[in-house]
């Protein structure tokens, strides 16, 4: 099958995953004991007739099925809610926030995915020798520590004890953010010619990123590590060597071609981590992304904010799985037959 | 005697690969290193009341909605505020006087709770559903896999927070929150497993010998399928744990008073340059815990993977 | 008749958790320049260590060739540094497998996969390689080659796979073609066109080929010669119709036996009694004797030496006379 088409179905699938996610966050939202508008119309001493009102605004004495549809209305026309933590429309925040987000994690994937899978392959073709053991290590030591706790010893050691980096923000204090054009700090610094900024942004990404990229760079080695330590025993890599291909070869085009495969099958889990640690590790660096806006909403009760941020997140997570199918395909043709 | 002797004969080669199997277990460094650090644990967790100098208490509490809950108290001894590690306090107090090596080690006790929980509930949806969908197929398959397709495009940690958020803060929400995020990962794996070995030509076989479905399902299917789940639950445990942690420290699961380690980091995260024990030890204990689970679960996974065993 | 390949005295071990496989214990081998060499046994006897020791592809762990020396061109293979070995691989001596689908690279076009050997070792550009590749198909008369060259492995048909896999082989004209039981994989109709075509392109390019299988009916349709392997060792070696007319070798004699002969009425079919060996622990002496009718007690003492029964014609047996 050609990969345009693949590619067409795959999108047409998405539509009902969408759909069963935004089903499965408007259940959520609607388990939640306490009473919704009383809390926004500001608690036990509320005016039952601001109540009443509220009730009748967020449609909440209409019939279930009514209430989905109004829902996913409302999701259709990009309207979240309303955050009851920020007096502001959801989506705006989130639009505020996403960009910290975003290069947070790309820088973490930035580091993960390049290094773990050189480590991986390296761990691989030399089996049980003393750099296996060093990189499993790192590897089992990176799904086994917990992010937050890991950010914190890192601004003990970087940011307290041996003060070379700094200890929370995207920005030093005295530096002014520059101008905004994507909301990636370090791609608008660069275009924009603001070396001072450059300079800070990437000071203030070194620990968060290091941290995020942690855990995804030891999942990345050791799926790496034991596809190639599988395919290398392959028969097609014993013809590449009787063609008297280089050892380097083997490995680096032949072997490492295959072993990517199940690597870029694991990606969709990996960024899932991603998401979830950013949550964690945004909280930690004091980082103005979705994260620390979801951690903030969850501990002022304001429910609006945390189902519209999983709903984003939700997004963000098929599209990034549909990219991860997309290159599937690409990688593997056998996949291409038809499904 | 005579009877041992034919059992050991007949089954020699069972004996045999098991041998094997132990053999190669025991050869792994890492699996060792990692069930002694669960021995380790399990075993502190046990002799909790013997090994802690302070106990906690349990109250049982009227709470506004109406409902009954237990919460657990520590006695507050503002004297001993903060003090370092030392002899009276091995890993040094919190900020209410609170024995902090006392806590790590009855939090042992509730982090094993929470992941064996878990994922033995996981498991047994998964089991369930996993069979329903590999066995029977259909639309049936289709409706779960669709169901597990969309639990799993929300990354855990968030649906997790998002479930803990709605039904309220405490232990047991955090525990169901879990659960939800992790039963469509075993039912796919036991789904999958099923899908495989049904396929395969030893299952035809038998079926040409005429062997009852339900004796290809125990004695063939079932045993095949095993060894990744058990490989995946080990794992599991750990992660379990890690992520309650994770959602303790944002502030939803354990109330605050409790002995959680994910909790006590968030608590200490206050006193972090002044009194870095209080953050130190809760996260050792964590990550002595995962990684004892990882490692058992890795070596295990190493061992019981016939393609890799030799 | 000019020796191609000259093997003496190859061992070849294998250092397992089980313990040490003495795969090959001292192989002697001719191979002469344009001949076809066949090279049977049971599974497990060894040829495919044999092929894999000549290439230089036994992987350590756990296999290693401690001892012997093979001479080609003038070198002796196990001498010679492994970037000379690599220069050697593929383009002097090649080597085609069993199983042509897990054979090829499923990620890669057979185009690309052919290229790849012939640009390896040819100082040739992309559309020259491609001009070649499409030539070899022709070659083994793959239809539709143009097509072919864009396809993947998975897309073809078994035989279309060994197609590839042999025009792959002898894209660089080797001298010598080691054939590690190409047909076995097959089905028969298919196997009869793959042995016509390795036969038909062996001698328009007057390579050598080193067939290895455990199937006498394939030696006697294309080899020339052929050498009998048991346990690691060379039993008898000699043409096709002086193995087959005249076998010394209880060994092979129990293997002409076991051929069913359709113009004779037989109640049941001839065995070898008893099994194959453990390497591990394989018996003393002649390692067929537990197996042997005729084992005397010498047989279990000492390995029994290479004597000459006729020109061309070699057996490793205490029953033949000079071995007295």
């Amino acid at each position: 099958m050609k990969l345009r088409d693949y590619i067409i179905r795959r999108l047409i699938l998405l539509i009902p995953i969408l759909l069963g996610v935004t089903l499965l966050t408007f259940t959520v939202s609607h388990i939640i004991p306490a009473d919704v508008a009383r809390v926004f119309a500001g608690g036990e001493k509320a005016n039952p007739e601001t109540i009443a009102r509220i009730r009748a605004e967020m449609h909440l004495d209409d019939p279930l099925y009514k209430q989905y549809y109004y829902y996913l209305n409302d999701l259709i026309h990009g309207n979240l809610g309303k955050s009851y933590s920020e007096n502001r429309p959801v989506t705006e925040a989130i639009k505020q926030y996403f960009p910290a987000t975003a290069e947070l994690t790309i820088l973490a994937m930035l580091l993960a995915i390049p290094v773990g899978i050189l480590t991986g392959i390296i761990s691989a073709v030399r089996r049980n020798q003393w750099i296996d053991h060093i990189t499993r290590l790192i590897a089992i030591t990176g799904v086994s520590i917990p992010i937050f706790w890991l950010a914190l010893m890192l601004q003990i050691a970087f940011a307290y004890k041996y003060p070379i980096l700094p200890l929370d923000s995207r920005l030093g204090i005295d530096v002014m953010a520059p101008k905004h054009i994507t909301g990636l700090y370090i791609f608008d610094s660069l275009v924009t010619g603001n070396f001072a900024a450059l300079k800070s942004s990437i000071y203030h990404l070194i620990l968060p990123a290091f941290t995020l990229g942690y855990a995804s760079l030891g999942i990345i080695l050791r799926i790496t590590r034991s596809s190639m330590l599988e395919i290398v025993r392959s028969d097609y890599i014993r013809t590449a060597r009787a063609k008297g291909l280089k050892e380097r070869t083997v490995i680096y085009k032949h072997a490492l071609r295959n072993a990517l495969i199940p690597t870029v099958t694991v990606s969709g889990l990996i960024f899932a981590g991603l998401l979830g640690g950013a949550v964690l590790t945004e909280t930690i660096f004091n980082w103005p992304g979705m994260g620390r806006f979801a951690v903030n909403a969850v501990n002022n009760l304001d429910f609006s904010s945390v189902m519209g941020f999983t709903v984003i997140m939700a997004i963000i997570m098929v599209t990034a799985n549909l990219i991860v199918d997309i290159l599937y395909s690409v990688l593997d043709p056998r996949i291409r037959l038809g499904e | 005697m005579g009877f041992i002797d034919e059992w050991k004969k007949r089954n020699e080669s069972r004996i045999k690969e098991t041998k094997f199997t132990l053999s190669l277990f025991r050869h792994s460094l890492l699996s060792m290193i990692g069930l002694g650090l669960i021995i380790f644990i399990v075993l502190i967790a046990l002799f909790a009341p013997y090994l802690a100098k302070e106990h906690p208490t349990y109250v049982r509490l009227l709470n506004p909605e109406g409902k009954y809950v237990t919460e657990e108290r520590w006695d507050i001894h503002f004297g001993d505020k903060l003090l370092p590690p030392s002899r009276e306090h091995y890993f040094g107090t919190d900020d209410y006087g609170h024995d902090i090596f006392s806590m790590i080690v009855y939090g042992a006790r509730l982090s094993i709770k929470i992941g064996l929980l878990v994922v033995i509930s996981a498991t047994i949806i998964g089991v369930i559903l996993g069979a329903i969908a590999g066995y029977f197929g259909g639309y049936l398959d289709e409706l779960i896999m669709r169901i597990t397709d969309i639990f799993l495009s929300i990354p855990g940690l968030i649906l997790a927070m998002a479930f803990a958020a709605a039904l309220g803060r405490s232990i047991e929400h955090v525990m169901y929150a879990l659960i939800i995020v992790w039963w469509p990962t075993y039912t796919r794996l036991i789904r999958g497993q099923i899908l495989k070995t049904r396929e395969e030509t030893y299952v035809e076989a038998a079926r040409s010998l005429g062997t009852p479905d339900s004796k290809i399902i125990f004695k063939h299917i079932l045993p095949n399928t095993f060894a990744p789940v058990f490989v995946q639950m080990t794992m599991d445990l750990g992660n379990v744990v890690l992520n309650a942690a994770g959602l303790s420290f944002i502030g939803l699961g354990a109330n605050p008073g409790t002995a959680e380690w994910g909790l006590m980091i968030s608590m200490g995260r206050v006193y972090i340059f002044q009194a870095w024990w209080y953050v130190f030890f809760p996260g050792l204990a964590i990550v002595l815990f995962v990684l004892g689970f990882n490692l058992l679960g890795d070596g295990l996974r190493d061992v019981l993977d016939p393609k890799l065993r030799r | 008749m000019e020796d191609l390949l000259k093997v003496r005295g190859l061992k070849t071990y294998f250092y397992t958790y089980e313990g040490v496989v003495k795969a090959l214990e001292g192989i002697n081998l001719d191979i002469y320049k344009g001949e076809s060499l066949g090279l049977v046994g049971e599974t497990g006897c060894g040829k495919s260590v044999t092929a894999l020791s000549i290439m230089r592809l036994i992987q350590w762990p756990p296999g290693k060739i401690i001892g012997g020396e093979i001479h080609f061109n003038g070198k002796d293979l196990l001498k010679i540094s492994e970037e000379e070995m690599r220069k050697i691989r593929g383009a002097e001596i090649s080597m085609i497998f069993q199983e042509p689908m897990s054979s090829l690279n499923p990620v890669f076009t057979i185009g690309s996969q052919i290229m790849e050997a012939i640009t390896l070792h040819q100082n040739v550009n992309k559309k020259e390689a491609e001009e070649k590749a499409i030539e070899m198909l022709n070659l083994v008369r793959m239809p539709d080659p143009e097509k072919v060259m864009n396809q993947y492995p998975h897309e073809l048909s078994g035989g279309m796979q060994q197609r590839a896999m042999i025009a792959m082989a002898l894209s660089c004209r080797p001298s010598l073609l080691i054939a590690d039981e190409p047909t076995t994989a097959l089905d028969v109709t298919v196997q009869a066109q793959i042995l016509d075509v390795v036969q038909r392109v062996n001698k328009e390019l007057g390579s050598s080929m080193l067939l290895i299988t455990h199937d006498l009916g394939v030696v006697a349709q294309i080899c020339d010669r052929v050498a009998v392997m048991y346990a690691g060792y060379i039993v008898e070696i000699g043409t096709v119709k002086q193995i087959f007319k005249n076998p010394q070798h209880p060994y092979t004699k129990g293997l002409m036996n076991a051929i069913p002969k359709i113009h004779v009425k037989t109640k049941r079919l001839e065995v070898i009694r008893g099994v194959v060996p453990n390497l591990i622990t394989p018996p003393s002496g002649c390692r067929f004797h537990p197996r042997c009718d005729h084992a005397m007690d010498v047989c279990k003492k000492k390995v029994p030496p290479v004597t000459k029964v006729e020109e061309e014609h070699y057996v490793a047996c205490f029953l033949h006379e000079g071995a007295k």
